[in-house]
């Protein structure tokens, strides 16, 4: 098993041809990903590493593509995800940073509506050790195994699934889900799955400051979640009223402290890493585990 | 990027939202040709919140009381940031204060439009008080939205919401929308455009004076930049990490001065350019925290030396490097850099440096 990416994923590309396109569809090759399909607009007829590409997303469903990474620029980012959607795409990972907001309210909505997943935008995307890849992160860091890994942030994510490989523990399924204010898929959605995937023994969830996604996931957590929960939140001495990086990432009027989420999370029976690497020490001194 | 109150007034404008007569002065001087009858209200025109409560808002009878407070409105500063405008309406004679707002609302992932009979105070006072409409993206807003608002502000929300949409904002907000003679106008504006957006809005005013001169410079090379108040300058490769460390160095009681997020570049130009700015913040030790992934370590290990080779950095280096062809960067560095192993050690030194 594994949560929303495993073995019969069939992807498509879109923004294929562009500089990052090309180094990931070859890196998630090579982590054992099936890319069956490109599109970029008026570059169809082309080939990326073997990889056929066409100029729309119509045309590239004769590969029979279900699930789609986006890698387009931020100005035409919507008019992508939409084009996937409309043809039936059910699972599309968004990597482009900058997006509008409102752009992404409205896929967001829409995938709703079409009943299809959207992961990102402005994330690292998803891997599945042992079975599928749909993003960039980095592919050595992986090893199959039973933690369940979700994350607003990208290289803290790397840095925590580091340790906890190099700890032993291997993942079931890791999911950036992004550091921008709007995103397609959330901490309840990852939480959901990861309670219900036999594969996923242990969840570990990477926070950081702004919105009250955590806090959400804490009540969730509370009431739903039966499988130990870890966490690890990023901003803890970060000024109110800055954005830290991340669109998202922002103390304001008082709301997405550290503290908060931290203490929300505690209140929930998640335990706290004080430092990223600490999470790995938590599990292995977990008498449930 | 926020609006100042008068540019926020100008879009109201436009959109057909009444708003008081009112004129913006920079030069004491342009008072004089003011034909808005006394008395006035006079307000430093600033981004902060709180103006009101520092005395940033100021009524005139005269227009001698009209200079003198123009002088000590601009020699204000509120909550760090120096008054640069003063805008001069009529003094209205407010019958009732309404809130009312719409604003991307981060958890349901739709627009919510907020509305108290209580306005005049900060939201977060009026909490039970708050009208909340959720507005599906998809939709828009609909009659029965506005009709859940007394009548006379109907025809405000919805042009506020038009506004909202079609000018990108995070928040478009009027507190307080008041009613005087019977006419309901904005005395008051809080706008925030998204950022990301800004390209599809050439025509918006840009004065976001909230950053300091080197985060503004560093917004205009594109790299991730916070000045704090410590005195150690954070590098890393992501926001969650750049985060992560200089949460790590306050466990050691060190305190981080600079963010600095190097992204996911390892293009040496790139990271040249991020440390000469992060030279340019004079910080007592710089902590490097590099997780390489995708980033190859040794990529960004030479653009740290044509930068050691260029300038002479008046502070230690310490760094961490893991990741992607690590030795290769840690053989590269060894002559510039303090080179520690993991990243509690990294936090423990460089705070231990930064220390008095």
């Amino acid at each position: 098993m594994a949560i929303w990416a495993d073995e019969n994923i069939r992807l498509l590309v879109q923004g294929i041809t562009g500089h990052q396109g090309q180094f990931h569809t070859k890196a998630m090759m090579e982590f054992g990903t099936k890319i069956v399909a490109g599109v970029t607009p008026g570059k169809g007829g082309m080939e990326v590493h073997g990889v056929p590409v066409y100029n729309t997303v119509e045309e590239a469903m004769e590969r029979e593509p279900n699930a789609s990474i986006v890698f387009v620029p931020a100005p035409f980012a919507k008019d992508a995800v939409i084009e996937a959607l409309d043809a039936g795409i059910k699972l599309v990972v968004v990597i482009t940073e900058n997006i509008p907001f409102h752009d992404a309210m409205q896929f967001v909505h829409y995938a709703k509506y079409k009943g299809a997943r959207i992961i990102g935008p402005n994330c690292p995307g998803i891997a599945s050790p042992g079975k599928t890849k749909i993003g960039i992160l980095p592919n050595v860091i992986f090893k199959e195994g039973g933690i369940g890994v979700a994350s607003r942030s990208g290289t803290l994510t790397y840095e925590i699934v580091n340790a906890l490989s190099q700890a032993g523990f291997g993942q079931s399924t890791c999911v950036g889900l992004g550091g921008d204010p709007i995103i397609g898929s959330t901490f309840i959605d990852a939480l959901k799955a990861f309670e219900k995937d036999p594969q996923t023994e242990a969840i570990v969830l990477v926070g950081e400051i702004g919105g009250t996604a955590e806090e959400e996931a804490a009540e969730y957590i509370a009431a739903n979640v039966t499988k130990p929960v870890y966490a690890y939140i990023a901003g803890r001495t970060a000024p109110p009223g800055k954005r830290m990086g991340h669109a998202g990432a922002i103390i304001s009027g008082g709301k997405g402290t550290a503290e908060s989420k931290i203490k929300a999370f505690e209140e929930a029976g998640v335990k706290v890493a004080k430092f990223p690497h600490e999470i790995a020490e938590l599990i292995k001194n977990d008498k449930r585990i | 990027m926020k609006l100042l109150e008068h540019a926020g007034k100008e879009l109201f404008s436009r959109y057909g939202i009444p708003v008081p007569e009112g004129k913006v002065v920079e030069r004491k001087e342009e008072l004089k040709n003011i034909s808005i009858p006394f008395p006035w209200v006079m307000k430093a025109q600033v981004l902060v919140g709180g103006r009101g409560k520092a005395g940033g808002i100021k009524f005139a009878n005269n227009m001698e009381e009209a200079e003198k407070i123009f002088d000590e409105l601009m020699a204000m500063e509120i909550k760090g940031e120096k008054v640069r405008k003063v805008l001069v309406e009529k003094k209205l004679n407010i019958e009732k204060e309404y809130y009312l707002s719409f604003f991307l609302d981060r958890s349901s992932r739709e627009y919510l439009m907020m509305f108290s009979y209580e306005g005049g105070v900060d939201i977060e006072a009026m909490a039970e008080k708050v009208i909340k409409t959720h507005i599906n993206p998809l939709i828009g807003i609909q009659p029965y939205h506005l009709r859940r608002l007394p009548k006379e502000v109907r025809q405000i929300a919805a042009n506020l919401f038009k506004l909202f949409i079609e000018n990108d904002c995070e928040l478009a907000e009027i507190n307080p929308l008041v009613v005087v003679d019977g006419n309901v106008m904005a005395a008051d504006s809080k706008i925030i455009i998204d950022n990301n957006a800004l390209y599809r809005h050439p025509e918006l005013p840009k004065e976001d004076v909230e950053l300091t001169p080197l985060e503004k410079e560093a917004r205009e090379k594109n790299i991730a930049f916070v000045q704090l108040d410590g005195n150690i300058g954070v590098i890393a490769n992501g926001a969650g990490l750049t985060m992560a460390t200089l949460d790590a160095l306050n466990e050691f009681n060190g305190k981080g001065g600079v963010f600095l997020d190097l992204g996911g570049t390892d293009d040496p130009e790139k990271v040249k350019q991020a440390f000469e700015l992060m030279a340019k913040a004079k910080p007592k030790v710089i902590l490097l925290n590099l997780f390489g992934g995708i980033t190859k370590c040794d990529t960004v290990a030479k653009g740290i030396i044509e930068f050691m080779e260029k300038h002479k950095l008046e502070c230690p280096v310490v760094a961490r490097i893991k990741g992607m062809n690590e030795d290769i960067a840690r053989e590269m560095l060894k002559d510039y850099v303090i080179a520690v192993e993991s990243f509690q050690e990294a936090a423990k030194k460089a705070a231990e440096l930064g220390g008095d």
